[in-house]
């Protein structure tokens, strides 16, 4: 899972807090990195749709990248290709991913998280 | 051919060696590969820019190379583990999740700028456990997956529908999650060739008045040659005037019939210039 992926990923069990089901928290996480063609129309108009905040935060607690706290007015190319690298070439390979709201934790194995829900959750 | 949604559920049936034959069989390749490509179409993403797209019950990742080649970012779910080893072998460049769609998506709002999704959908229809309810599965999968869309967004559903009524299932649950759209069959009069796509668009990018129209088949109006069409209005006659119309019992009819009546003997009044005229309208 690409660190894109996680900036849009939220729990999804039923009657998880909707207030708090989101950033999924990363725990004992192992890294990777992946090369992927770089493309600034599509960086730029990814920015907007991305939480900054927790893409931030989730950068500098992986130790991938230290990303500008607020949002840049001026957006070089080098801004872009470290948010490209943030984004879209840094994969996690093995960690536990839980929910803050209801707790219930997805493991992430050889890059593929498992999504799936107990009967009673959906 | 039997329905593979008969014999077992989807994370059961796509074993091993089912999911082998999605990468070594060339003809099952080569269809997945087209039906991609169809709906990568039916997607209508702009021109030239790379989107983030979202590949439902992404498989081996055949539909996901597709989208590779055509430069976009996606993100694959899949409820087969054995099917996302051979994805994870062919080293597909998207993210891949073991995920059942039947138990909605967790993504934030406006996530993805398309979905597409090839020979799932008849999945949700079946129950495997007690506990599933098609109807209410793909409520939250509708609802859940209008909501990751982006405005304006489209999602395009490959699927083999049994029967009419999972038709009207599948389309009603959708419209209900607040798409529009509606089903798109090609070839319709091919028992081959025949693909039902379920295209849904969720909300409009610029003008709320102008609805998207829906696309256009393949293998449908002028491209058959000698085809019949059928309009809705039937093509009456044009109306003749009143001074158009002759009266069948005219004049020389009421006389011949008198003098015919005359010859058998009958009480017959006498011609005058009243004969055969018509009578004053009165009230």
């Amino acid at each position: 899972m690409r660190l894109i992926t996680h900036n849009m990923l939220q729990c999804h069990a039923k009657g998880c807090d909707p207030s708090q089901s989101y950033p999924l928290e990363l725990k004992e996480v192992q890294l990777e990195s992946l090369d992927a063609e770089y493309s600034e129309d599509f960086i730029r108009r990814l920015i907007p749709k991305l939480d900054w905040n927790v893409l931030v935060h989730t950068a500098f607690a992986l130790g991938v990248a230290e990303l500008p706290k607020e949002l840049p007015d001026v957006q070089d190319e080098a801004f872009l290709r470290k948010v490209h690298q943030v984004a879209l070439e840094t994969r996690v390979k093995e960690a536990q991913m839980v929910c803050n709201g209801c707790g219930h934790v997805y493991p992430i194995k050889d890059g593929v998280p498992n999504m799936l829900l107990q009967d009673n959750e959906v | 051919m039997s329905r593979p949604e008969h014999t077992a559920p989807p994370e059961i049936f796509y074993n091993e060696t089912e999911a082998s034959k999605y990468t070594n069989n060339s003809r099952i390749v080569s269809i997945q590969n087209e039906m991609s490509y169809r709906a990568l179409e039916l997607l209508a993403l702009p021109e030239g820019e790379p989107a983030f797209v979202l590949d439902i019950g992404c498989g081996s990742g055949l539909s996901g190379e597709v989208l590779d080649e055509e430069g976009h970012f996606w993100v694959g779910l899949d409820i087969s583990d054995s099917m996302l080893e051979v994805a994870k072998e062919r080293e597909v460049d998207g993210d891949l999740f073991l995920q059942d769609i039947g138990q909605g998506l967790g993504y934030r709002p406006g996530t993805f700028d398309g979905a597409i999704s090839i020979s799932v959908l008849q999945w949700l229809c079946n129950a495997d456990k007690t506990v599933n309810n098609p109807r209410a599965r793909l409520k939250r999968f509708f609802s859940t997956l209008y909501s990751a869309l982006a405005r304006g967004a489209r999602a395009i559903f490959q699927f083999y529908p049994e029967n009419p009524d999972q038709i009207e299932m599948i389309i009603s649950s959708a419209m209900r999650a607040g798409f529009t759209g509606g089903l798109v069959v090609d070839f319709p009069n091919s028992a081959k060739a025949k693909k039902y796509y379920l295209c849904l668009f969720a909300g409009f990018k610029d003008n709320a008045g102008s609805s998207p129209a829906l696309p256009k088949a393949l293998g449908e109006g002028d491209e058959t040659p000698g085809h019949i069409t059928y309009g809705s209005n039937r093509i009456r006659e044009r109306r003749k005037g009143k001074e158009q119309r002759k009266p069948v019992k005219d004049k020389n009819w009421v006389l011949r019939k008198k003098e015919l009546n005359r010859t058998r003997g009958k009480e017959v009044p006498a011609d005058s210039k009243y004969t055969a005229r018509k009578r004053k309208i009165k009230f």
